[in-house]
């Protein structure tokens, strides 16, 4: 039960874009640099959202 | 699976006089689903596009963790198919059921099958093979600079009246409805609440919060319920006018608000009950299985006079049902985020064939809620208040007239169950489409006693996402406005200076609020006035589209494949064309705009007044709209003839003279990526994804 309850949260993480700092984390120290704080990030990504309102458009 | 399909349509086609059961078009729409995607899809992948599973995608080239990077493709799906389903599949066959429900059936699995999922699946693979080029860059790279500019208009074109139409439906949804509109409104709290925790609270923590939001939400409704009874509901009850003014001003101040305090929040909430209600409606279909009321065809499709909207059957149920069937819209998601974030090549039969096909089974099941009505009640709904008068006594009797029968108790009785004043023109259909989602719901789950918060439950569903769509399309148009300005006056190009930005924004709002303060006033009634005219938009983008995968197919030296996307070309646009066609050229008045223009335009110089106009005022509402819709009918029909012009001389050229004509392909760099591309992993592929030491997510080979 675990391993479905598992799956479904990665989904779910997945899905929402909740998991993107995880990745952002693991690219920035593989390159050696130190990541921005998860607030941070997440303002950052937000400003981008903003800047181009096609990405992540919904359709009629 | 084939034996399923052949059933289905057996029993659609032949059964007559007694009811049909619900599961009889599942079997269908499924059976015919497995096998288009199973055979047509992967003929077209295989033998017409010859995916590559060597080549490297874009996402894996260009990794940069952001915009590009391989996502896996069933998370791709969901966001695939969460960015293309909205309101669309839920609306048009709704309306389109007044023709009966076999018309929209064959269209639905049809046009998924051949035209839809074609469309989606050759334009995601061609702005794969151009680092995830938008539509509008490949018609002007492939097609020519007219292309382009026609791709762009279109684009701008069709989101107007598209946000002018969507906010119809939320009118007249919401209108004299205290419920509705408590609910309604109080996603916007909601949504405020979720943007703070994010912001300040707990960064990042997406699904908690939506876990939160939701929790909200049904609280929300079930708040309307008292809010409703109490001594709040003058409050909250609301004529059509008032609710387009806040409509409008919510339009405007949400797009000019920062993204994380309104859109990104509800934009989670609206993914999550998009997703939710269609699994639930699904299961909700299969328990209660319910019986179709509707006839499979009704007189309306040959004689072309429904009250829903006017027309014959060809074109104008082609017109009506675009998304779920074919829809131009896709093809801007199809190029632009998919492309760039999709593993393999060899995925794009799952992602762009298959969301569609999910997107059609939506379409089936709104067909499907709005036939298990009965027809009667259907028509009161869905007629405008000019046809169906003011009380159930006189809709019972314009009902009667229309060939149909419903008591005025009955009326009051269907109104009565969902807690709501009157059900009367109640056009857009939403009010339908929650009808029969709480009659099927009910009967699966809760019982009668739950009906209305079913419908209610339906309504907000609609409506939220309806409202985070005019946010985002009036960001979208207002980009597209700051960049077309910025050619001439710079600083519009920097989207973020405050003046272009006000001033874009309210241009965009001010357009679409117009279309939606006519429709509201309009006494011929709004929805079937522009709901046409949003159809002709749409099936324009979509030959748009489709001509720039033709034009590509033929660049490419793959001219005896043309007709892949060539024929669903063809047939789009000749209806299109003779939607567009009747639509300006007719003399019927209720078909034509101009002849309605005229026949209104004479009776305002004779001094009279023409039911259903109530007013000279009215009159003249009449005679602008009129004009304005006819005009933009001639528009988009000029439009298509332009592309495909376009595009037909560039086919032409390219084929007499290849070389010169060579597509815009990014060149081959071979993949270090391994993953299935389908849902499931076969045999070979996990044998594959063992070798390389890799789970069945995929990812870069490990070992060599």
């Amino acid at each position: 039960m675990s391993g479905v309850t598992a799956k479904i949260r990665w989904y779910v993480r997945e899905l929402t874009g909740e998991s993107a700092y995880d990745r952002y984390v693991e690219r920035e120290r593989a390159a050696g640099h130190q990541p921005l704080s998860r607030r941070e990030f997440e303002i950052r990504r937000m400003k981008a959202r903003e800047s181009d309102p096609r990405q992540g458009f919904r359709c009629c | 699976m084939a034996l399923i399909g052949a059933a289905g349509w057996t029993v659609l086609a032949l059964a007559r006089g007694e009811h049909v059961s619900a599961a009889w078009m599942l079997a269908a729409a499924l059976g015919s689903y497995a096998i288009g995607y199973r055979f047509y899809a992967r003929f077209i992948a295989t033998r017409v596009l010859r995916v590559d599973a060597t080549r490297a995608t874009p996402a894996e080239r260009l990794d940069n963790g952001v915009d590009y990077h391989p996502t896996d493709r069933r998370v791709l799906l969901g966001h695939h198919f969460a960015a293309i389903a909205g309101a669309g599949p839920l609306v048009g066959p709704v309306l389109a059921a007044q023709m009966g429900y076999l018309p929209g059936t064959i269209w639905i699995i049809a046009g998924v099958v051949f035209a839809g999922g074609v469309q989606d699946m050759v334009t995601l693979f061609f702005s794969v093979r151009r680092n995830g080029r938008s539509l509008g860059q490949m018609a002007r790279d492939e097609i020519g600079p007219f292309g382009g500019a026609a791709a762009l208009v279109a684009v701008f074109a069709i989101m107007i009246i598209l946000l002018a139409v969507l906010g119809l439906v939320v009118v007249n949804a919401l209108a004299g409805s205290p419920w509705g509109t408590f609910s309604i409104g109080m996603t916007i709290p909601i949504a405020l609440l979720m943007g703070g925790y994010l912001r300040w609270l707990r960064p990042g923590r997406i699904s908690e919060v939506s876990l939160i939001g939701i929790a909200l939400l049904i609280l929300a409704i079930l708040g309307g319920h008292w809010v409703a009874d109490s001594s709040w509901a003058a409050t909250f009850t609301l004529s059509p006018k008032a609710l387009t003014a806040w409509m409008v001003g919510y339009g405007f101040v949400a797009s000019i608000l920062p993204v994380w305090t309104l859109l990104a929040p509800r934009d989670y909430l609206s993914t999550f009950m998009k997703i939710g209600t269609v699994a639930l409606l699904a299961v909700g279909v299969l328990i209660a299985l319910p019986d179709l009321k509707m006839q499979a065809i009704t007189h309306f499709a040959s004689r072309g006079d429904g009250p829903v909207f006017a027309g014959s059957l060809f074109p104008f149920v082609f017109i009506t049902i675009a998304c779920g069937a074919l829809s131009g819209f896709h093809a801007l998601i199809s190029s632009g985020t998919t492309p760039k974030m999709i593993q393999k090549e060899t995925q794009v039969r799952m992602i762009g064939y298959g969301a569609m096909l999910m997107e059609s089974f939506v379409g089936i099941m709104a067909l499907l809620a709005a036939s298990v009505l009965d027809p009667g009640l259907y028509l009161a709904m869905n007629a405008p208040a000019g046809v169906i008068g003011k009380t159930v006594a006189t809709a019972s009797h314009a009902v009667a007239n229309l060939g149909y029968t419903i008591t005025p108790g009955q009326l009051a009785a269907a109104a009565h169950a969902v807690q709501e004043k009157t059900l009367l023109s109640r056009t857009g259909g939403a009010p339908t489409l929650a009808i029969g989602l709480s009659t099927i719901l009910a009967k699966a789950f809760g019982g009668a006693s739950m009906k209305a918060f079913w419908y209610h439950f339906a309504i907000m569903f609609e409506a939220l996402f309806i409202l985070t769509a005019l946010d985002a399309g009036t960001r979208v148009g207002r980009f597209m406005l700051q960049d077309t300005l910025g050619n001439v006056i710079k600083p519009f190009k920097r989207v973020s200076w405050w003046p272009g930005l006000v001033l874009c924004s309210a241009v965009v709002v001010a357009l679409w609020g117009w279309f939606l303060w006519s429709g509201v006033k309009d006494p011929l009634g709004g929805v079937n006035q522009l709901f046409p005219l949003f159809g002709i938009a749409n099936q324009l983008l979509a030959a748009v589209a489709l001509a720039v995968c033709t034009v590509l197919l033929v660049k490419s030296g793959r001219l005896k494949w043309a007709w892949v996307t060539g024929v669903p070309l063809v047939w789009d646009a000749a209806v299109t064309l003779t939607a567009s066609w009747q639509k300006v050229f007719s003399g019927d008045k209720k078909l034509g705009f101009f002849a309605q223009r005229s026949t209104y335009q004479d009776a305002i110089a004779h001094g009279k007044v023409l039911a259903p106009a109530k007013s000279m005022g009215d009159m003249h509402t009449v005679v602008t709209n009129s004009t304005v819709d006819g005009v933009l009918s001639a528009v988009f029909a000029v439009l298509i003839v332009i592309v495909l012009a376009d595009a037909a001389r560039v086919c032409v050229a390219a084929v007499r003279r290849p070389e010169a004509h060579r597509p815009q392909e990014t060149p081959y760099v071979e993949s270090r990526y391994v993953a299935p591309a389908g849902l499931v992993a076969t045999r070979a592929e996990r044998a594959e994804l063992a070798e390389a030491g890799l789970t069945s997510e995929g990812g870069q080979r490990r070992r060599e």
